[in-house]
């Protein structure tokens, strides 16, 4: 089977790989770029663990083709941290004890991610509606809820551009 | 729709680990040459923070600062024996495997130290910053690094222990069956409350109240965050978790964790969780297990709320729609 070649960028880096058809992104990122921050969950849409930003929207890498992925603005939880320093999302997950088995916490911080994308001031309704696809076994999801609220807080005392 | 509201309450007494053959957990500590310490288990963690209490453990028994330990759970093919991770018993089990490992390392450290101060080790104290001096003389000192870089390149000593747990296997009494199947016991009472839909048999929790007594709270957060996500995964077991929720046949029921219904961000009760620390005689400095008993209250409380709500008893779990109302339809036959 011939082989596709994709461009993209992935983290703010431009990468140039050669994909089957039908390839998922997940295994992209996974076996390809060695990115192993989005996790392997259910492999089936439904638990949320390999949710991904594609040009700025929260998608299940494990049911996007990768072939779809040309061209493409895709970021991780790899690329939160920025020069050394741990992203808003990333303390307050830590402040507030928001991650046990940590396997939910990449897919969870990501959709907090697109969440203030476009909507920097959520309510926590907002937050639960934005975290509904993904699920967490250990904490319950009351850090992780208080966590994002605390994040867009301190993101909104910084200034537009902080995401 | 008629939703109906009820109140529950339970209460559980629950043995920290647990005793078929007798429950025994062994662990290692030793240090660097610079006076670092290393604990060797086999216990894992899974995220409930067993590495971060086995490190606190060690060092307030080795008297060094906690930043001085790392924990390595190993692998059961080579670590020191641990039965596992379950039945609450890991910070109690390795905890005091930790704790007899870090004494014996301590004991050689201090001699190694009064050796370099010419002292007798029953003068020598720490003073959980990273030295050892002479009681009453804090000037009279040396530092950890120095005592252990002493010990590898000058006196030819390992500062290191051996620890070993042990709760023996218990028989049970031929006369009446009685036996002493752990050695510590922590509580938990859960007060609930639930909206129960007579017609399509739904049950919401609505407010979950629980109170834990969880012997000493090693570290206070980690076991606040083990409560609240385990009093959640109480009304997951309660309400939601079956592989085979609506089906009679087996070969239609889930087969794995994606057809395993949970609650998820949008389903949550307003949760309390109130701590209460009665320190455990034989815990490593009071601890129990709070780990598996938090998910076990909020059950029996959900089942007595439902009874109270709408006057049927579930008593298989979990409380589907389904049963709820094949049992309403009984009250009415
Ligand atoms: S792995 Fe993609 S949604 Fe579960
Ligand atoms: S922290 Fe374990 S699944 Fe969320």
């Amino acid at each position: 089977m011939a082989k596709i070649p994709l461009h993209f960028i992935l983290n703010g880096e431009e990468r140039a790989e050669f994909v089957d058809s039908g390839a998922t992104l997940l295994r992209l990122l996974r076996d390809k770029t060695g990115d192993l921050t989005a996790k392997s969950g259910c492999l089936q849409g439904t638990c949320g663990t390999c949710t991904v930003l594609v040009d700025g929207a929260p998608r299940l890498s494990c049911i996007t083709l990768a072939e779809d992925c040309d061209g493409a603005d895709v970021e991780t939880v790899a690329g939160l941290a920025a020069h050394g320093q741990l992203h808003p999302l990333q303390h307050a997950v830590m402040e507030h004890f928001a991650a046990q088995c940590g396997f939910c916490t990449p897919g969870m911080l990501m959709a907090a991610k697109a969440l203030f994308l476009t909507n920097p001031r959520p309510s926590r309704e907002d937050v639960v509606e934005a975290l509904s696809g993904n699920i967490c076994r250990c904490t319950g999801y009351e850090p992780i809820i208080q966590a994002v609220l605390s994040a867009a807080q301190v993101m909104s005392a910084s200034g537009p551009g902080a995401a | 729709m008629t939703r109906k509201r009820g109140r529950g309450v339970a209460a559980v007494n629950y043995p920290t680990g647990m005793n078929l053959g007798g429950d025994p957990t062994q662990a290692l500590v030793h240090s660097t040459p610079t006076g670092n310490f290393m604990v060797t288990v086999s216990s894992v963690d899974l995220g409930q923070g067993m590495k971060q209490i086995l490190r606190q453990i060690c060092a307030e028994t080795l008297g060094v600062p906690s930043e001085r330990v790392v924990v390595d759970t190993a692998d059961s093919d080579t670590g020191p024996h641990c039965m596992g991770t379950f039945a609450s018993r890991g910070t109690h089990r390795a905890g005091n495997a930790v704790i007899a490992a870090a004494r014996e390392a301590r004991g050689v450290m201090l001699e190694v130290a009064a050796e370099m101060l010419e002292v007798s080790t029953d003068d020598l104290e720490t003073d959980g910053a990273g030295n050892i001096h002479v009681v009453g003389a804090p000037a009279k000192a040396v530092s950890v690094t120095d005592t252990a870089l002493a010990a590898h390149f000058q006196k030819g000593r390992s500062i290191s222990g051996r620890g070993m747990f042990l709760v023996p296997r218990s028989y049970p009494s031929p006369v009446d069956g009685a036996m002493k199947p752990a050695t510590c016991y922590a509580h938990a009472c859960t007060v609930a409350e639930v909206e129960v839909d007579v017609e399509t048999g739904e049950v919401d929790v609505i407010s979950l109240k629980n109170v834990y007594e969880i012997g000493r709270a090693l570290n206070p957060r980690m076991v606040e965050q083990q409560l609240v996500g385990g009093a959640w995964m109480g009304i997951s077991h309660a309400i939601y978790e079956t592989t085979e929720p609506y089906y009679p046949q087996r070969d239609h029921r889930g087969v794995d964790f994606n057809e395993y219904l949970m609650p998820g961000p949008g389903n949550l009760p307003r949760t309390e969780v109130v701590v209460l620390e009665r320190p455990a005689p034989d815990g490593p400095y009071g601890g129990k297990g709070p780990g598996e008993m938090c998910a076990n209250a909020p059950i029996p409380a959900i089942a007595n709320a439902i009874f109270d709500a709408v006057g049927v008893r579930i008593d298989t779990m979990p409380f589907t729609p389904e049963k709820i109302l094949r049992a309403l339809r009984g009250l009415e036959a």
